[in-house]
């Protein structure tokens, strides 16, 4: 099962190395891990989502990311109300029905044509991730050409 | 002042005595400023042995331990040091030199990532970009390394940060918002675990590292016998609770005593202070302990429930722990645990630890180390190497007194106890130190029989030699049908390889003369490496297999 957990750690060179290094070392996996500066710049904020089949390993992850100097404070998302985004950027080749493809998508779902060029479009996703996945799931029939994506963030309600 | 004279005044604020390392050419300015210092410097021969011998003074006395190296080769060879340190909870400061900051990242002459490398078996480390940040970070760095659990920290200092000038100013105090370790138990937590313990009618408690590192030996001692429950002592935890008391199992787990592993596992509460339930003393996790509700005390959150799940868990330091648990005892009515005393002692009698005395004619190891605790009545400091010899040692040697065990439990170094044990007696030069090695590990710090030659040290060594490296033989012989793959030793002559240091060295191989060898040995005013030839295929026993039951023991249920 994923687990969204959020880190705020101090804004300082290595704690991101100290983060990864700790989920190898214990062989966590984690899905995706964001980070940027929160509003107070001398504090970074990680949204880690992690794969955790038992609650034990869990516990565990937690209590090892607090164990870490520079991780201030860890928030267990999980049976909390929050809030979360993904964004998402995608080169889409043009074929014959392109167009239409694209107009239902974007009638169905929150994308935007970002750029529309002589042989792909870039849309732009910005979504929660059960969404993010849908339209993925959507875009894959039709002829990708490049696809980045950032990985979680979220933010309690 | 310099970055050199800053760090320098700044390890002489931590109260620093006394440091172990090796010079190189990115700690020359540190070497500089140490030449005029008043802090003693021992020259080991090896970086490793520096680490080791920071984290022997560390362990016999509770302070911090502070080994320095140069960059590149001299910093990596402190990581077996460093990781050992790290997972026994051993305060040591580690300083290593770096290459200049202009330099760093460009492959220049001995660079390595130091803190790359170290990163995951040191509790914090620091590079140091700037001159000004030094006091800070070395007062830091000894306060994680004393503090919480302990552990070592690691700096590494750029050369040219060692000659650039800065104001020296020491702080005060120091407050780090992320970093606040509990000290006190949870009262709640406490009341709970007294209920379970009023209601217990098979309680044992399992007494860790955590005790010997806390200081709780007497607070232990004091608990255990108003509740009387028997106490088993992990290897970490020798020392922590005496070894003669009526109460004392011995040590648990894979070679840990046949009444431990019994009382642990027919227990109906398990009372476990600073034991992370490695996986040595569990054996089968599912069939440890599995009738026991167990109170779990430790000052490291994420040792409670990693292995074992736990019933109370009391985050904290044990002393304060079991003092407040002591205070709440004050007028406790012991529940009546005589079945339980009469049937741990029925164990005790059937299954003492034991060995065969001279069925074979050759000295039996585990007789050398009963006379050794004989003659030295249980109050040398006794370092062990890794292997066969530290499992007799934990097993034979009565350990009475707290922070009289010096041994690498959780990384299982070979190599270790040797400079251990010269860091030990630098830092206790008025008591009688010993190392326990095999004729394998001693050879792994041999060169440190220079550090004691040179600084006049006087540290007994006792090779339990068996021309093998003799715990894997003895796995190579139960498990693998007798093939000694890699494990036949073809030694040095050790006496002259002493004599070769100007250490008096001595061999013994006859059965009568033991006694009055050890006798010799203690007696003699100096350093001694004595050479003893012993059983060769002799084995410790009892043995869980790994992955086995601890009640599923081997050998010593006769």
């Amino acid at each position: 099962m994923k687990h969204t957990i959020q880190a705020l750690v101090e804004n300082k060179f290595g704690v991101l190395a100290r983060v990864s290094s700790l989920f190898s070392a214990r062989g966590y996996n984690i899905t995706s891990l964001t980070v940027g500066e929160t509003q107070d710049s001398a504090v970074s904020c990680m949204t880690i989502v992690v794969e955790a089949e038992e609650e034990r390993i869990l516990e565990q992850i937690k209590k090892q990311l607090n164990k870490l100097i520079d991780v201030i404070t860890v928030i267990d998302f999980t049976n909390r109300d929050y809030i979360d985004r993904e964004l998402l950027l995608v080169k889409l080749g043009k074929e014959k029905n392109s167009k239409e493809v694209v107009d239902k998508l974007i009638k169905e779902y929150d994308i935007s044509v970002i750029e529309d060029a002589a042989d792909y479009y870039t849309l732009e996703i910005c979504d929660q991730r059960q969404y993010v996945e849908e339209i993925l799931k959507e875009l894959r029939q039709f002829n990708i050409r490049e696809l980045v994506r950032t990985g979680k963030i979220a933010i309690s309600r | 002042m310099k970055g050199a004279k800053i760090i320098i005044e700044s390890l002489r604020k931590e109260g620093v005595e006394v440091i172990f390392g090796y010079p190189g050419g990115s700690v020359i300015p540190f070497f500089d400023v140490l030449y005029d210092a008043p802090i003693k410097f021992i020259l080991t021969r090896h970086e490793q042995a520096a680490a080791h011998a920071a984290d022997g003074y560390a362990r016999s006395t509770g302070k911090v331990g502070v080994c320095v190296a140069t960059s590149g080769p001299g910093a990596t060879n402190l990581t077996t040091g460093i990781a050992t340190a790290h997972m026994d909870s051993v305060p040591i400061v580690a300083i290593t030199g770096q290459v200049k900051t202009s330099l760093i990242g460009n492959d220049a002459f001995q660079e390595a990532d130091v803190t790359g490398i170290t990163r995951s078996i040191s509790k914090y480390n620091y590079l140091v970009k700037d001159v000004k940040d030094l006091a800070y970070t070395v007062k830091e760095a000894f306060h994680f390394a004393r503090s919480g659990r302990p552990g070592p920290i690691v700096i590494d200092l750029p050369v040219d940060v060692q000659i650039q000038d800065a104001e020296f100013k020491y702080p005060e105090e120091i407050n780090i918002r992320s970093y606040k370790p509990t000290f006190f138990g949870h009262p709640g937590q406490i009341k709970r675990a007294l209920r379970l313990i009023s209601k217990s009618k098979k309680p044992v408690i399992l007494a860790g590292g955590g005790v010997v590192i806390a200081n709780a030996d007497k607070e232990l001692l004091t608990f255990a016998e108003k509740i009387k429950a028997p106490v088993a002592i992990t290897l970490m935890g020798m020392g922590g609770f005496p070894s003669t008391n009526p109460l004392s199992l011995g040590m648990p787990g894979m070679h840990g005593t046949v009444y431990a592993n019994m009382a642990i596992t027919e227990s109906d509460l398990l009372i476990s202070v600073g034991c992370r339930f490695d996986d040595r003393i569990t054996g089968k996790l599912d069939a440890f302990a599995p009738e026991a509700k167990i109170i779990h005390i430790d000052i490291d959150p994420t040792s409670i429930s990693k292995n074992i799940k736990v019933d109370i868990p009391i985050v904290g330091d044990a002393k304060n722990i079991l003092g407040q648990l002591n205070k709440e005892l004050e007028g406790f009515d012991v529940p009546d645990l005589s079945k339980w005393q009469t049937k741990v002692n029925e164990w005790k009698n059937k299954h003492p630890l034991a060995y065969k005395k001279n069925n074979t004619g050759k000295i039996k190891p585990q007789h050398i180390i009963e006379e050794i605790y004989k003659q030295t009545k249980g109050k040398a400091i006794i370092a062990t190497e890794v292997g066969q010899n530290q499992m007799w040692t934990a097993q034979y040697y009565q350990f009475d007194y707290n922070r009289h065990f010096l041994s690498s439990g959780g990384l299982g170094t070979m190599g270790y106890g040797f400079p251990a044990a010269i860091g030990a007696k630098v830092a206790n030069p008025d008591k009688e130190v010993i190392v326990i090695a095999g004729d394998g590990s001693i050879q792994m710090n041999i060169q440190e029989l220079a550090t004691l030659s040179m600084y006049n040290l006087n540290v007994k060594i006792i090779i339990l030699n068996n021309h093998y490296l003799g715990m894997v033989r003895q796995w190579q012989e139960l498990f693998y049908k007798k093939r000694y793959s890699g494990t036949p030793l073809k030694n040095p002559d050790f006496v002259k390889i002493a004599e070769g240091y100007g250490i008096k060295g001595l061999q013994v191989k006859k059965i009568n003369e033991v006694e009055k060898k050890v006798k010799e040995i203690l007696e003699f005013k100096g350093s001694v490496l004595a050479d003893f030839l012993i059983e060769e295929e002799e084995n410790v026993f009892p043995m869980v297999p790994a992955g086995e039951a601890i009640n599923r023991m081997i050998g010593g249920m006769a």
